[in-house]
Order: C-alpha cells, then sequence, then structure tokens
C-alpha cells in the first residue's frame, strides 16, 4: 500500500461508518448486564459484539435483555457467528441477527474449525464470506495470521481483516508479530486483531505494529476487576495508536548512545 | 397439535395457532426477537397471517453477550 500521512485525530472508517474509538469489545462473560455496562462505557467503544442464540423460552415479559442495556442509538452491534462450524451455519445466523436488528447489514464473520483451540476454518469462511457479500452484509472477518489467506478476504470484499493474536479466550497475547505486521503492509482495508489478547501491552503492541484497532472480550470480561482492564485497554489503545503514528526510534542492537552531553565531565 | 420451538416440544389445543398468539404466550410481546418457521425467516411485518402447524419447527433467537 503506498503510504499516507497518518494523524492521531483519524477516525476508524469501516465500511463507510466513522468511529473514533478504536476498541472493539465483546460482551460475553460478563457476571451481569449492569457490569457489561459498565465496562463497556469505562473502554469508551463505540462498537459491541453480541452473539445470536436461542431466545429463553420460559422468561417473565419483564426480563431485561443486553439490547436494553447498550442501546442502538449509542451502540453499533457487531453480530457475530461463533459457535458455527459451518458456511451454512454462518450465514443462517447472519440472515437471523439482519433480522433481529432492524436491517443492520455490519457483522462479525467466524467460521470455527476445531471445539479445541476454536481455530477459524478459513475455507469455510472464505465461502461464507462470498454469499455474504453479495447479498449486501459488511463483513469483518475473523481468520488466521496467514497474509495470504488476509489478502484472499480483502480482494473478494471484506471490509475489515481481524486477525487472531492468539487463540480466542486464551489471553497469549501476540504470537507472531511478524504475519500481523505483514497482514498490515499488505492491508488496503481496516487490520483489526481480535482474540488472544491478554492485558494492555498486549493491545499497545498491536496499534504500534500499526493495526486499526483491537477486538477482545475475555481479557476485559474475566479480568479480577473489569471495569478497571477496560480502561486500561482503552489507554493502552490509544498510547500504542499515539506510538505508531509518532514513529519510534530506530532499534540500534548492541550499540549504546549516551542521553547526556559527553563534553564537559568533571574529572 | 405440537410444534417444535427452539428445540423443545410445545402441545396446543386445535390444529394449528397464529404467531401473533404465541408471542405473546412465550410472553414476547414488546421484545427483540426473530423467527424462523421450518427453516425460513419470517419478517416481524409479516407476523400476522403466519400460523403454526402441527410438526413446525420453530426457531426464536435473541441478542445474548458474545464475543
Amino acid at each position: 500500500m503506498e503510504d499516507k500521512i497518518l494523524n492521531i485525530n483519524d477516525k476508524l472508517i469501516i465500511a463507510g461508518r466513522s468511529f473514533q474509538s478504536r476498541l472493539l469489545i465483546g460482551t460475553g462473560k460478563y457476571n451481569n448486564f449492569e457490569e457489561t455496562r459498565t465496562a463497556v462505557d469505562a473502554s469508551a467503544s463505540e462498537i459491541v459484539t453480541v452473539a445470536i442464540r436461542r431466545i429463553n423460552l420460559g422468561q417473565s415479559s419483564d426480563e431485561p435483555s443486553l439490547l436494553d442495556f447498550l442501546p442502538s442509538k449509542k451502540f453499533t452491534y457487531l453480530p457475530n457467528t461463533a459457535g458455527c462450524y459451518t458456511s451454512e451455519e454462518a450465514i443462517r445466523t447472519l440472515y437471523l441477527a439482519r433480522e433481529l436488528l432492524d436491517g443492520h447489514n455490519l457483522v462479525k464473520l467466524e467460521v470455527l474449525g476445531d471445539p479445541n483451540t476454536l481455530y477459524p476454518n478459513v475455507v469455510e469462511t472464505i465461502n461464507a464470506a462470498k454469499i455474504l457479500i453479495a447479498d449486501g452484509f459488511d463483513v469483518m472477518v475473523y481468520t488466521s495470521d496467514d497474509p495470504i489467506i488476509a489478502k484472499q478476504l480483502e480482494d473478494i470484499g471484506c471490509c475489515a481483516i481481524m486477525p487472531l493474536a492468539s487463540l480466542i479466550g486464551s489471553g497469549m497475547g501476540i504470537l507472531n508479530p511478524w504475519n500481523l505486521q505483514i497482514i498490515i503492509e499488505n492491508a488496503g482495508v481496516p487490520v483489526i486483531v481480535d482474540a488472544g489478547v491478554g492485558t494492555a501491552s498486549d493491545a499497545a503492541i498491536a496499534m504500534e505494529l500499526g493495526c486499526d484497532g483491537v477486538l477482545m472480550n475475555t481479557a476485559i470480561a474475566l479480568a479480577e476487576n473489569p471495569v478497571l482492564m477496560a480502561s486500561a485497554m482503552k489507554k493502552a489503545i490509544e498510547s500504542g495508536r499515539e506510538a505508531f503514528i509518532a514513529g519510534r526510534m530506530a532499534k540500534k542492537p548492541y550499540s549504546a548512545s549516551p542521553s547526556s552531553p559527553v563534553k564537559g565531565l568533571i574529572r | 397439535m405440537k410444534i417444535f420451538i427452539n428445540g423443545s416440544t410445545k402441545e396446543f389445543k386445535g390444529a394449528k395457532i397464529a404467531a401473533p398468539e404465541l408471542v405473546i404466550y412465550l410472553n414476547l410481546d414488546g421484545k427483540r426477537f426473530a423467527i424462523e418457521k421450518n427453516g425460513q425467516i419470517i419478517p416481524k411485518s409479516h407476523l400476522n397471517g403466519v400460523y403454526f402447524n402441527d410438526g413446525d419447527k420453530i426457531e426464536i433467537i435473541g441478542a445474548v453477550g458474545g464475543g
């Protein structure tokens, strides 16, 4: 890609939608909806992922729902296909999501390949993405950190490429910064690291590499203090982005350079 | 007659039940959900006039927390 002059005030643009925050967060694994909302507010995230599941049939007429706590006027929903292992399941889920959310077409596609590692099945993912894009969906796609697959997903029309940092929910951080770097350098659409971030420094590293954003869930929800971790992640994303735009100094292996003057030493 | 909702069997008197009637029966009136009948989505605007008959498989979904 050609070099662009970056500005710290640049917004994150995904399929023509504009966002101030580069932190996208999941809403799973919280203790209750109040905690979810408080953490989302502390993160200052504007995009929240939601899962699509069978509704509880035994519910009372005043039972609260997640969407009541995260109103669509304030947040952009990103319905996901978590738990889908075939392109058919993923497509069916997102058609239902579009009906549920009154025609909302921005979605997170993930097609899993294995229940133990939750590693993506990129063949099924590509098949599903083609069909969804042809039917008018804006597809943000979860994928492996394979640069060739990432480019193929962009070429078929995905609006954001979301490679894993490490396995979903593992908190192992960024295992292959070199591959992420290749994906970022080749990409003409936003690259958002999705899955595997464990703590604030992981998020900062992703942003320092030049990622356009980071999507996370477990790192916040399963922190001992989720609300404080949400705030830490917000700062990490911002500082990582600032450091990337500032441009880090060149690494000079084995060549120290004093920061203080070498002249005028007291002898 | 029996219909299958989200994998459970529900029995109703009569030969069919109207979709809006089922929505009220399940306390879902005014809530956000989407319905599939035998694999086909029924748009909210078309719920009036849809009936469920013996053996129909119905999925009713909503949004929950997820990452």
